[in-house]
């Protein structure tokens, strides 16, 4: 009993990550309609920059705000130079476009930082603690409590402030929107630099566990699941579908990983992402589009 | 010595989507401060473009104005941010009951006075201001939007850029596919809001019968041209106007409405 608690809390814990990267997703979703891929190139980036930083001999905190700046002001910049350039184009073109740009968000990552794995050190101890009946590893509980606070940060600034409303108009109807004076560039800046951050931390965090190195980018196809689970417009439905995917995965990880063969948490979260695909195909807390006249 | 330059004057305007299709072919107009200007005509006679090449909003639908001058209290608004033009008190109301589906009426109401930046003791003063106009909606406040009825929403669309405290109101078929009772509650509103507090109006409407009843002055388009215009009274009066467009308009007004 405790070794499943022990799965379910050590999945619940990675599902914490999940959750901030596709939160990340939500906000450009919402705001303008693009499914960003270059968002796992961006969670690279984060990671290889501090990284660079760091073993140059600077100091963590310094490391961190340049690193920082350097995020949120790129990712600004990519909306405004070259995602504001396509303007009225088709979803397919704006999703290919930020498909392009992951490529070179990747290539001069490289190009600068090196393609060589990096060992990233936060300067947390992997050591198990007994929470209760169960051990958990101190690393994780620190990392999905860094990832919660800014998820429900998030969360509570774009539910309730006039920010988080004008998002939800924008989703809702861009030119009704813009008819009362709700300016579109402003909402899209806010949530650019929004995904900035949430790169960086992912990349830290993520970088810190398995070692900053291209599979990082890999983060993108594990928030693709998690949005399919819980649609691609709701905070909410981000944040249960990752803890989803994330518990299921480690849970099946461990009971029925011996059965298939190993391996199974590459793909499982695709399983269940389709079982739900078909279930409810708006995700479980999409905006199912209500009377629309 | 000129006379003043009216409220709202639009000079052969020309606009095209998408830089073929030719939706205005010149038209101009006028509307002086505090009056109610209708502008009529059949289905794709242009009215909105012209409401939206005012607003600027034609941007947004990848159209522009190739041609002519728009002018408002005495500036040249032609290309300005719809925003900036919304924060200095013109604002249009869009065809088809745009309301944002997912908020509450409320929240609806509320976005219109963002872009103002009050504090929300301000707000809730305006929204209470807005209840008196509209008490169908304050029973209503806390219903998703997308979940009332037509006549409704039309209300929270009207509502809402009135939180925007404007002085000019592009207004866009409101009583498109609303039953004729909600249709007169809300020309009736429009009235009051005139008289009252001096806000002027510009009323796209293919229901030229009922648009004629509540405006001073009016167009008519056609194929994106002015065909006729002149005193409301005068145009209800024009056989050519009944026949091409009263007839249709208050056949269309008699009909039962679905909603
Ligand atoms: N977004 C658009 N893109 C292309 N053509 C448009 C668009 N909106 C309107 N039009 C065209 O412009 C003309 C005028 O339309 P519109 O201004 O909507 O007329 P009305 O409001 O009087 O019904 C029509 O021929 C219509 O097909
Ligand atoms: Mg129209």
């Amino acid at each position: 009993m405790s070794f499943f608690l022990e799965t379910l809390v050590g999945g619940l814990l990675a599902g914490v990550m999940y959750s901030l990267v596709a939160i990340g997703f939500v906000l450009i979703y919402k705001a303008s309609g693009i499914f960003n891929f270059a968002q796992g190139s961006m969670v690279l980036f984060a990671a290889l920059a501090f990284v660079t930083l760091r073993e140059a001999g600077w100091d963590f905190v310094p490391a961190l705000l340049v690193t920082l700046v350097v995020m949120v002001a790129g990712a600004i910049a990519i909306e405004r130079f070259v995602l504001r350039a396509l303007i009225g184009q088709s979803d397919l073109t704006l999703f290919m476009a930020t498909l392009g740009l992951s490529f070179v968000i990747e290539g001069l990552a490289q190009l600068f930082m090196g393609a060589s794995v990096h060992e990233l050190n936060l300067g947390i101890d992997d050591i198990p603690i007994e929470v209760g009946p169960i051990l958990v590893s101190q690393f994780d509980l620190l990392a999905a409590a860094t990832a919660g606070a800014l998820v429900i940060s998030l969360s509570l600034f774009f539910n309730f402030t006039r920010i988080g409303i004008s998002l939800r108009a924008i989703a809702d109807d861009p030119l009704a929107a813009q008819s009362i004076g709700i300016r579109l560039p402003t909402l899209w800046r806010i949530v650019w630099g929004v995904a900035g951050l949430v790169a960086l931390v992912a990349g830290l965090l993520w970088g810190a566990r398995q070692g900053v190195q291209f599979s990082l980018t890999l983060v993108v196809l594990k928030a693709l699941p998690v949005l399919i689970i819980g649609g691609f417009t709701s905070i909410g439905g981000a944040i249960v579908g990752g803890l989803l995917i994330g518990a299921s995965e480690s849970l099946a990880e461990i009971y029925l990983g011996d059965l298939l063969g190993g391996s199974v948490s590459t793909w499982f979260a695709y399983v269940v992402a389709l079982a739900f695909l078909l279930i409810r195909p708006a995700g479980l807390f999409g905006d199912r589009a209500i009377e629309r006249v | 010595m000129n006379a003043p330059e009216p409220f709202l004057v639009v000079e052969n305007v020309e606009a095209v989507y998408g830089q073929a299709i030719l939706a205005l072919r010149g038209v101009s107009l006028t509307l002086g401060e505090g009056g109610v200007v209708a502008l009529l005509g059949a289905n794709g006679a242009g009215k909105s473009t012209t409401l939206k090449a005012i607003s600027n909003l034609i941007r947004a639908e990848r159209g522009q104005v190739s041609q002519g001058t728009i002018r408002w209290r005495g500036r040249d608004i032609l290309g300005r941010d719809p925003s900036a033009l919304v924060s200095d008190g013109l604002v249009q109301v869009l065809e088809g009951r745009h309301v944002f589906p997912q908020l509450t009426v409320e929240q609806n109401l509320i976005t219109g006075a963002y872009v103002r930046g009050l504090s929300k003791l301000r707000i809730a003063d305006d929204l209470e201001r807005i209840y008196a106009w509209f008490p169908r909606l304050k029973a209503r406040r806390q219903s998703r939007a997308g979940l009332t009825s037509g006549g409704e929403q039309q209300m929270v669309a009207i509502g809402r850029a009135l939180m925007t405290r404007p002085t000019l109101v592009l207004l866009d078929e409101p009583s498109m596919g609303l039953a004729p009772l909600i249709v007169e509650e809300i020309f009736e509103i429009v009235r009051q809001l005139n008289r009252d507090s001096g806000v002027s109006f510009l009323l796209a409407e293919q229901n030229a019968n009922l648009a004629l009843r509540y405006a001073d002055h009016a167009y008519v388009l056609e194929t994106g041209r002015v065909v006729a215009s002149g005193a409301a009274s005068e145009l209800a009066r024009r056989d050519e106007i009944k026949n091409i467009y009263l007839g249709g308009g208050s056949a269309a007004a008699a009909k039962p409405t679905r909603h």
